[in-house]
């Protein structure tokens, strides 16, 4: 068992853990931050996508160990009050979900590619969610959501 | 009813549904945690078909931390045999399926013994404890040579890999071939393909052992006919399981099932008395979770030189891998009146031959049985209109049913109520520029340019809303094809609408919000629906099929109308009037010619609550349900145009653009349905390019994980540009059609159909799904060779 010590979407927890319990299954089993799905065992998907140290990595392919001392931020971790973030809203108005499992990294992803492309054209938007799939949408909505949120707010 | 308020029905209402699974709120099975609760994980064969021998699961059970471990003979009594619904012929072979193999081994990934344990990775780190010795028994890996003298058996005991053979005709083809100019014949193969819904299957079960109850939550599509086959397959009585699918992350017909992990968890914990849990992983979804497609298409059609249809002959072999699943051998024959589609013609002769192969099992995919239809008819219709050197739109026109013929029954005995297909395609042309693409495409293969364009055609319909309880029992299917919907008023006003759908991802909680809401005359915001628990939703036939909206929306439609019938009653009471002289709208119930005497369908709800002034004898509830059975199937249609540009040089396919204009009937919310579609052509426009399920020679799966198997990311498809046209069905009252399938029906040949196109002047004829670069390389090479 390893101690470490995660600050998770602004609460800070202390755990012994096995090394190599995955950061998903750390925070899906040990924290109940069910949020945050499990897709696939290859890292292709992208469902788990969330923030270590502010960059967007696949929780499938970190170890909870390796999260130690950082900060993480989930879907979970998004709103304020109540209060929705631009992409959140963005994926309301643009019906950029349907059944709505690969929405928290697909909204991960997304702010990722809004720091690096502040203003993203809609090649740059499909190139930067190549590493999350979506089975529903076909991806035409995902894409408007993430150019209608860069019009409004990067998140940093 | 008629009111001054906007409808709901039409209206682009955000969903509902959305807030939760935007902010992480969300309920996957896999999510559930209870005190106590143990995990299963399950061995699986490695090989395709083989013998066992022994199953020794002792060391396995020393491990730290492992409550139990079972092979299949320590179970199979208890976990009976899985259940196939829907034998389509009468001597159909339904071999045995016990869900924890027993003797034999029929598939890799055949499941061959299970380990509880306290978590998932005790429980998996345990399954390589379990000592399997087997004989390796050869295999039958092919569908072309499964039926071949010689070839492996997969069930010994039946002497034959042949399931069943169905045939339907109508007219007679051979005189219609014998009066035909030109008799073409093609062969074309549905490869196989893997669902991928994104979220892997996953089931808990909780028992109460006092009672002997259960509560068995399952990443399922189909909640209450899992219910009846859990009881069927178990024992368990009916009334002691209750079935929860609770989020459902996609299904496209691969949730449509009674799944072995679902029977082995319920038995497990039965047998334990302990919560369980099973979550599959992705890499054991490619080979546990069932397949799709995965047949042979012998097609030959009769035609004058003129282009007039005369005749069809359609022979399938279609895969059914090792066991018959639920709905199986029905996939195949789903499609067998959908071969004609909107063409007219004297003769039909359609056979399928169901066949067994070493490999997962095959069943629903979205469209089922219907995309494979279509493709056929679209890709030979392609290869006339080349053969007779007409253009295949003009062909198409030839051929099809015109607007002013509906009612048409086809020669497969469908009666198509509605359609218009001249202005769909209309419609499409003008978005697509479809001569100036032609004009281009004339000038690139004139200057023998190295990237050729195709243009592909897809004039399709589908037949949906499945289905009339009659109709599934003619065709032997064990169930019927309704479904209820129970609204609930409430003292305060506001609405309860029960449905027995159980949506994953179509946005029933939205759109069925906006139906009652119209009927009933209440806001929008004041109606909740709820869905997908058998103790809640007691009665429903749940969601695949493109069914939901044509038989469950349209249930919670007359539902409502039920309602404010008994509403009416009541109101006249209140309002000392006669029940003929009062109007509704709007949610009033006002005396004509006295506007003031009103009461609005709320107030009744509260007058019924308190039941101290209501008629004599007047059930003190204005609650409905309303259980509907379809008279007959819907059918939207549509036109779909693609561009593709083929680099002959490196083989590479690139969609230019990608046009299409559905007629779905009535829309009751415009995105949700542009939605259907989106993720409907995504998915039609992957099995033509990108998608397959590739066996090698021992019968492993290939594509074994996601890195394997290519499910396009957003840089793979392209922009649809995507409109309707709006002839309402007049088979019931709110004139809906369907979505669910549409796209993925109708998208597949036109990109097909577009890469052929694209390389016909280079002399090739025909392209094997998927268009991979390296196929088409290598077809462009043959042709010039």
């Amino acid at each position: 068992m390893t101690h470490i010590s995660v600050k998770v979407d602004g609460t800070t927890y202390e755990d012994d853990v096995e090394p190599r319990l995955l950061l998903v299954h750390y925070l899906r089993d040990r924290l109940g931050l069910t949020g945050t799905p499990v897709g696939c065992d290859t890292s292709n998907c992208g469902a788990c996508t969330v923030e270590l140290d502010g960059a967007a990595v696949k929780s499938c392919t970190v170890l909870a160990v390796q999260a130690d001392g950082s900060e993480v931020t989930t879907v979970q971790g998004l709103a304020h009050d109540g209060e929705w973030t631009g992409l959140q809203r963005a994926f309301h108005e643009q019906h950029a979900l349907q059944c709505g499992f690969c929405t928290p990294g697909m909204i991960m992803a997304a702010r990722d590619l809004l720091r690096e492309h502040p203003h993203p054209t809609p090649d740059e938007v499909r190139q930067g969610l190549e590493g999350n799939l979506c089975r529903c949408t076909g991806y035409q909505n995902i894409v408007l959501a993430v150019l209608a949120a860069s019009e409004q707010e990067v998140t940093a | 009813m008629t009111g001054t308020t906007e409808r709901e029905v039409g209206r682009a209402r955000p969903r509902k549904e959305d807030a939760r699974l935007l902010t992480g709120q969300t309920n996957w099975t896999d999510n559930i945690s209870v005190n106590g609760l143990l995990h299963l994980a399950i061995l699986r064969s490695p090989m395709a078909h083989a013998r066992i021998d022994r199953v020794d699961v002792s060391a396995a059970l020393e491990r730290p931390g492992v409550i139990a471990a079972f092979s299949g003979r320590d179970v199979a009594e208890e976990m009976g045999s899985l259940p196939c619904a829907w034998p389509v012929a009468e001597d159909t072979v339904v071999p045995d399926h016990p869900p924890i193999a027993v003797d034999e081994v029929r598939y890799a990934g055949d499941p061959v013994a299970v380990v509880v344990a306290r978590d998932r990775y005790t429980a998996a780190d345990a399954l390589e404890a379990v000592e399997v010795d087997y004989t390796p028994l050869p295999a039958a890996l092919d569908i072309e040579t499964a039926l071949a003298e010689g070839t492996a058996l997969v069930h010994t005991d039946k002497g034959t890999n042949r399931s069943y053979v169905y045939r339907a005709t109508s007219g007679d083809y051979e005189a219609a071939k014998a009066q035909a100019d030109v008799v073409l014949t093609r062969r074309y193969h549905q490869q196989r393909l893997i669902p991928t819904a994104i979220e892997p299957r996953a089931v808990v079960v909780t028992p109460l052992a006092a009672s002997g109850e259960f509560t068995l939550y399952s990443s399922t599509q189909v909640p209450h006919v899992l219910r009846v086959m859990l009881a069927v397959t178990t024992g368990i009585p009916e009334n002691k399981i209750r079935v929860v699918a609770p989020d459902v992350g996609g299904g496209f017909g691969s949730k449509l099932q009674v799944y072995g992990e679902e029977v082995i968890t319920l038995v497990l914990a039965k047998r334990l008395g302990r919560p369980l849990k099973w979550t599959e992983s992705r890499s054991e979804a490619h080979v546990a979770t069932h397949h799709g497609r995965g047949q042979v298409q012998d097609i030959e059609v009769a035609a004058r030189s003129d282009g007039t249809l005369l005749g069809l002959r359609v022979s399938l072999t279609a895969d059914m891998g090792a066991y018959l699943m639920l709905l199986s051998p029905g996939i195949p024959i789903l499609g067998a009146s959908m071969y004609p589609a909107i063409y007219k013609m004297g003769a039909y002769d359609f056979s399928c031959t169901g066949v067994f192969t070493n490999r997962t099992p095959i069943d629903a995919y979205r469209g089922a049985g219907r995309p494979e239809a279509t493709f056929a008819i679209e890709r030979i219709m392609d290869d006339l209109a080349a053969e007779l050197g007409t253009d295949p739109l003009e062909l198409r026109r030839h051929n099809w049913i015109r607007h002013e013929e509906f009612p048409y029954t086809t020669i497969a005995g469908l009666t198509y109520d509605s359609g218009n297909y001249e202005a769909a395609t209309d419609k499409a042309l003008a978005l697509f520029d479809y001569d100036k693409l032609r004009a281009e495409q004339a000038d690139r293969n004139h200057r023998g340019d190295t990237v050729r364009l195709g243009i592909g055609i897809s004039t399709y319909t589908e037949m949906c809303g499945l289905a009339p309880s009659r109709w599934l029992g003619e065709m032997r299917y064990a169930a019927g094809g309704w479904e209820a919907a129970n609204i609930r008023m409430l003292p305060t006003g506001k609405v309860e609408v029960v449905t027995g759908t159980s949506p994953h991802g179509q946005g029933h909680v939205t759109s069925w919000c906006q139906i009652a809401a119209d009927a009933l005359g209440v806001p929008f915001e004041d109606v909740e629906v709820m869905h997908g628990d058998t103790r809640l939703a007691t009665h429903g036939m749940d969601t695949y099929g493109s069914r939901s909206l044509v038989i469950g929306g349209v249930a919670v439609h007359e539902a409502a109308l039920k309602v404010v019938a008994k509403a009416r009653r009541v109101a006249a009471h209140l309002l000392e009037a006669n029940e003929a002289d009062l109007e509704f709208a709007d949610g009033v119930f006002s005396v004509k010619g006295s506007p003031e005497a009103r009461k609005t369908i709320q107030e009744v709800a509260f007058e019924t609550f308190a039941s101290h002034d209501l008629p004599d004898g007047l059930e003190p509830s204005i609650n409905a349900e309303h259980v509907l059975d379809p008279d007959t199937f819907s059918y939207p249609h549509g036109t779909h145009l693609c561009a593709v540009e083929v680099d002959t040089e490196t083989g590479a396919v690139h969609i230019r653009s990608y046009v299409c204009v559905d007629d779905v009937g009535k829309v009751v919310n415009p995105p949700i349905v542009e939605g259907q579609l989106h993720g409907g052509i995504a998915q039609g426009i992957s099995q033509a390019l990108y998608e397959e399920a590739v066996y090698d020679e021992e019968g492993n799966l290939v594509t074994g994980t996601l890195a394997d198997y290519l499910v396009p990311a957003a840089p793979d498809l392209p922009e649809f540009v995507t409109d309707r046209t709006e002839t309402p069905a007049t088979s019931n009252p709110l004139g809906v059609k369907g979505v669910g399938e549409t796209g993925t029906i109708a998208s597949t040949p036109a990109v097909v159909n577009a890469v052929v196109d694209a390389l016909r002047p280079l002399g090739v004829k025909d392209m094997r799904m998927p268009c991979t670069p390296e196929r088409v390389w290598q077809a462009v090479k043959e042709a010039s060779a």
